[in-house]
């Protein structure tokens, strides 16, 4: 059994096991579910440290199977392969390769702190818990999953869970409307979607995406085919990450959402549209890639543009920041739009980082959030004197935001600008521009008020972070700017994946181009 | 004549007519327990049947066959009236008049459910309608004693009545252009037809389509959906439930048979197409479908009766259902049986907790479901299971079951102009229902009770009492809901080998 089964399987079950335990016993709902992801996590650093091992080994089993060979030959690792539905060519098939790795361990390692820092969830602990894991066990399964129908159907989970973690635990007047703001928009984009998928399983006849890879240059799917099903997929996922203009249950949504939950999807589970966009529509659809992708390129400028602006006017922290992680999809869209070896790396980079950034910013927020009851910037002034621990992780992560040297959101987001330069010079040259410029503004406008200056009138009486729920924060950092000084621990793995979807694209190009 | 052919429907009904002579020697207090009785000689019939299936045959003399189709729908409405008694007995306390009669009647209807999966001449079609059809007049009005219901049960009578007399029309249209009424004989008498039989070819599609609006009736496709909102409400609550089940999948069965093998050539022959194309099945069908589930949704969007929300949701899912019968293909009638299976339990776990929840507050509005998950976990999740599941989100039933019906539509796309419209109303009908759908979810985790009484009137914390039957059978419910979705290849080998008894039949 490979070890991704077990970093898959162990949040649901233990979400299982959760069920059934009476709802008297509070505390073991959180050490459960804390328990559960530690594991999952642990297991995800195994296999990170030791995949390029796997792969290698891999390779040289290879002819033990056909199977092996395909997935040796894509550079997957860790994969297994069991028949689930066999009547539709549905299979349960796991297995990562430099992407999906990073990918995750990214999103273990957030589930684990968002596990940490549910603190605030003070009622109704068990049913919580249950859906916090439902959640994680889904979105990881994901994220490394390599049949179509399983991806979609793993992330699926999340839908549920959200829509009652948003109305029960959630916060303020209008989180009835903000759950069924992010329930409907996610729903709709999950269904056009799931239309692509299954125009794709029209044409290939299989949910197996090695094998669609495989056949992808045979396939001779008509042009005009191919630009329906690429909108699709691209709009549908599109809607999923927070594309501009479909971005807006996003910021409401977080603003409205308990910490953890808030930390998982702006951290992980919007990341999949990105992953599935990255995976299944660019390698497989090259006609219609290059039909939408110079309109995405423009797209995105909305998202870095319009969401930075509008995230410059905010009063509310959560608010702020939820608007900027949406301006920060911008870039991955950017890198994606570039379609090429150095873009798609620097996308898959600001993925990782921006999973990382953002869980660490919502877990801060939480935590203030908690203490003081209010995320209204007018009122919160001057917090780095009374909180210097929090302040400090604070002003790292804005920071980290607005694209420092030292977090890996540098690294990602300058690799990103190389690699679409050439493809898109005007929107990247507005994008960098407005990029450093926007998001500097609304980040150190928020530091400003926030955490420098004098005590606040109306500020309330905040503790600062105890030794034992500074570890999820710690950690988080710690992987930002471990990734940041030496992004050589990600970007080995990302580039060897990204030189099998790039060239894939290329040979599609030339192919185009002899025609 | 082979009288084993029909052993299980002459089961079911003697099971009826046994009822009503034991309940004449059974004290009242122990009615209830009758029910029992039912169950068990439902469980042995089927096994009966079970046992003999390797006699799959049944000639059209008799307008009756047993194929594979045949036995899925045998034990599909078998599982229904096992599980709609088993929610009898839980709520018979409530019925006041001799519950005796209430399962005898529920047996006959089944007797015409079983009748109606294998019929294959027009007879035995009005025939296992009529049977199904005045046993519900019977059954909607059951609680005499309230005014809704025989409200409800004049109202279906009235609109049914209407609904046989259009399909009697339509039938004695077919008989007089063919002068056949086995669907073998009609298919083999319309494909012989050559230019100068056009004018028989108009009376027999006509009669087709009156046929296909009686059975519309049943399943409650628009425009013939007025009934079901006010039946759902009035009727007691397990007929509602067997209505919903039960009877739309009877409807559904018949319209297979009739659209695939009596009317299989005004579809399939391109000259016939040509020649009649106001009568093209296909996008008749289709838009038929369009509209049910445009219908359906939208109504649902401001329904806080929860009878009449699950109504419309009714309505909703024949529109996906339709889905199934546009594509004319062993897919879809594979995708059809497949999402009629998730849905019979999907409503009967939903029609049971309502009907427990509803009966304890004396109320149907929405709002009785505020605090069901301090009340009752169980239910709770079963509830937020079922909706879940009609709503199509993985990983339940539900979700198998559209997913299929929407792969099936997607691929006859290209045979008709009006495809992509009723798929895309249907991919967006999907998103629109999770409004009303999660407003139950909503309910369930934080409702708040009324909004117009103030805070005098908290809703109940009190734990809910109900008989130990409920809880079986939403345990039932919740196993199968999660197997289907889960593991679906078994059921799914199932459904594979009746669409594909269906399909096979030869074909000139």
């Amino acid at each position: 059994m490979s070890p991704l089964t077990l970093i898959l399987a162990l949040p649901l079950l233990t979400a299982l096991v959760l069920a059934v335990l009476p709802k008297e016993n509070r505390q073991l709902f959180r050490r459960g579910a804390q328990l559960a992801t530690l594991v999952s996590l642990l297991l995800a650093v195994y296999v990170f440290v030791n995949f390029e091992k796997a792969k290698t080994q891999h390779f040289t089993e290879a002819s033990d199977s056909p199977t092996w060979a395909l997935e040796a030959s894509h550079g997957y690792a860790y994969t297994q392969h069991v028949e689930w539905i066999s009547s539709l060519n549905i299979s349960y098939h796991v297995g990562v390769d430099g992407i999906g790795v990073v990918m995750v361990l990214m999103a273990s390692l957030v589930a684990f702190a968002a596990a940490c820092c549910a603190r605030e969830i003070q009622t109704r602990e068990k049913e919580f818990y249950i859906l916090l894991l439902l959640m994680t066990g889904g979105i990881l399964g994901a994220f490394m999953s390599l049949d179509v129908f399983l991806m979609y159907f793993l992330h699926e989970l999340a839908l549920v869970p959200t829509f009652i973690m948003i109305g029960v635990w959630g916060r303020g007047e209008n989180r009835d409307y903000a759950a069924y703001k992010i329930t409907l928009y996610l729903s709709l984009g999950a269904l056009l979607t799931l239309a692509g998928v299954i125009m794709l399983y029209l044409k290939f006849g299989t949910f197996s995406l090695l094998t669609m890879m495989d056949h992808a240059a045979e396939a001779g799917i008509p042009i005009g085919d191919e630009m329906v099903m690429f909108g699709l997929l691209m709009f549908g996922l599109g809607i999923l990450v927070g594309l501009w203009p479909f971005h807006t249950w996003a910021p409401l949504g977080y603003a409205a959402a308990p910490t953890a939950t808030a930390m998982m999807h702006a951290g992980v589970i919007k990341k999949f549209g990105l992953f599935m966009l990255l995976r299944v529509a660019m390698p497989l659809l090259p006609e219609g890639r290059d039909f939408w992708f110079p309109i995405l390129a423009w797209l995105c400028l909305g998202n870095i543009l319009y969401c930075g602006l509008v995230a410059m006017r905010q009063k509310d922290l959560n608010l702020l920041i939820g608007n900027s992680s949406v301006a920060h999809m911008g870039f991955i869209f950017l890198g994606l739009a570039s379609a090429t070896f150095i873009g798609v790396s620097g996308a898959v980079l600001v993925m990782v980082a921006h999973g990382l950034l953002a869980a660490l910013v919502f877990a801060l927020s939480g935590h203030l959030f908690q203490q003081a009851r209010t995320l209204d910037m007018e009122k919160l002034n001057g917090l780095l004197h009374s909180i210097p621990v929090w302040g400090t992780l604070m002003i790292m992560a804005l920071m980290a935001g607005c694209g420092l040297p030292g977090f890996a959101n540098f690294a990602g987001e300058l690799t990103v600008f190389i690699g679409a330069w050439k493809a898109y010079p005007i929107v990247t040259g507005i994008a960098v521009w407005s990029a450093l410029v926007i998001g500097a503004v609304y980040m150190l406008r928020a530091i400003r008020k926030l955490l420098h200056g004098e005590w606040g009138q109306d500020t309330p009486e905040i503790e600062d972070l105890t030794w034992c729920q500074r570890a999820p924060y710690l950690l988080l950092v710690i992987a930002l700017l471990q990734f940041g000084l030496f992004p050589r621990f990600l970007t080995d793995k990302i580039n060897a994946a990204s030189e099998h979807i790039s060239k894939a694209i290329k040979v599609q190009t030339d192919d185009h181009l002899n025609e | 004549m082979d009288l084993s052919l029909i052993s299980l429907e002459i089961g079911v009904a003697l099971i009826g007519v046994l009822v009503l002579l034991i309940d004449l020697w059974t004290p009242d207090q122990h009615r209830k327990h009758l029910g029992w009785f039912v169950v068990l000689g439902l469980v042995a019939a089927f096994g009966f049947e079970l046992k003999n299936s390797a006699n799959l045959s049944g000639d059209d003399a008799m307008g009756f066959r047993r194929d594979s189709l045949t036995v899925f729908f045998h034990g599909f409405f078998v599982m229904a009236g096992i599980m709609v008694t088993l929610l009898t007995i839980s709520y018979a306390d409530r019925i006041r008049r001799s519950i005796g009669e209430l399962y005898a009647l529920i047996c006959f209807a089944l007797t015409g459910m079983l009748f109606a999966a294998g019929a294959t001449s027009f007879v035995m079609l009005f025939v296992s309608v009529e049977l199904v059809t005045i046993a519900f007049y019977v059954l909607t009005s059951f609680e005499s004693h309230r005014l809704r219901s025989l409200e409800a049960g004049v109202k279906y009578l009235i609109l049914g009545a209407a609904s046989s007399a259009v399909m009697v029309f339509g039938i004695a249209l077919i008989y007089g252009s063919t002068g056949e009424l086995g669907y073998t004989a009609i298919r083999e008498h319309i494909a012989g037809l050559d230019a100068a039989g056009y004018g028989n070819l108009i009376l027999f599609s006509t009669g087709i389509i009156l046929v296909l609006a009686g059975l519309a009736f049943k399943v409650a496709a628009v425009p013939f959906q007025l009934w079901v909102p006010d039946v759902y409400q009035g009727a007691p609550t397990p007929v509602t439930a067997f209505l919903s089940a039960g009877s739309k999948a009877a409807g559904f069965v018949l319209l297979l048979r009739v659209v695939s093998e009596a009317a299989v050539d005004l579809w399939r022959k391109p000259e016939f197409i040509e020649q009649l194309p106001i009568v093209n099945l296909r996008t008749l069908l289709a838009v038929m479908a369009g509209a049910t589930i445009l219908y359906g949704t939208l109504c649902a969007l401001r329904q806080r009766n929860l009878k009449r929300l699950l109504g419309y949701s009714s309505i909703a899912s024949a529109g996906y259902a339709l889905l199934g019968v546009v594509a004319l293909n062993e897919e879809g009638t594979q995708a059809l049986l497949f999402y009629l299976a998730g849905y019979l339990f999907a409503v009967m776990a939903a029609f049971t907790i309502i009907a427990m929840v509803t009966e304890e507050a004396e109320d149907e509005d929405i709002s009785v479901l505020a605090n069901l998950h301090k009340r009752s976990p169980l239910f709770a999740v079963t509830l937020t299971l079922a909706i879940v599941s009609m709503a199509g989100v993985p990983p339940l039933a539900g979700f198998f079951g559209k997913f299929l019906l929407l792969k099936s539509a997607f691929g006859v796309m290209d045979q008709d102009p009006v495809m992509p419209w009723v798929i895309g109303i249907a991919l967006v009908s999907v998103v629109i229902s999770l409004y009303y759908y999660f407003g139950v979810i909503r309910e369930i985790f934080w409702g708040t009770g009324r909004f117009w009484v103030g805070d005098d009137d908290k809703p109940k914390t009190s734990p809910i009492e109900c008989p130990d039957t409920a809880d079986i059978l939403v345990m039932i419910c919740v196993f199968w809901l999660l197997a289907l979705g889960l593991y679906p290849e078994p059921v799914l080998n199932v459904v594979q080998d009746a669409a594909h008894s269906l399909f096979a039949a030869p074909v000139n």
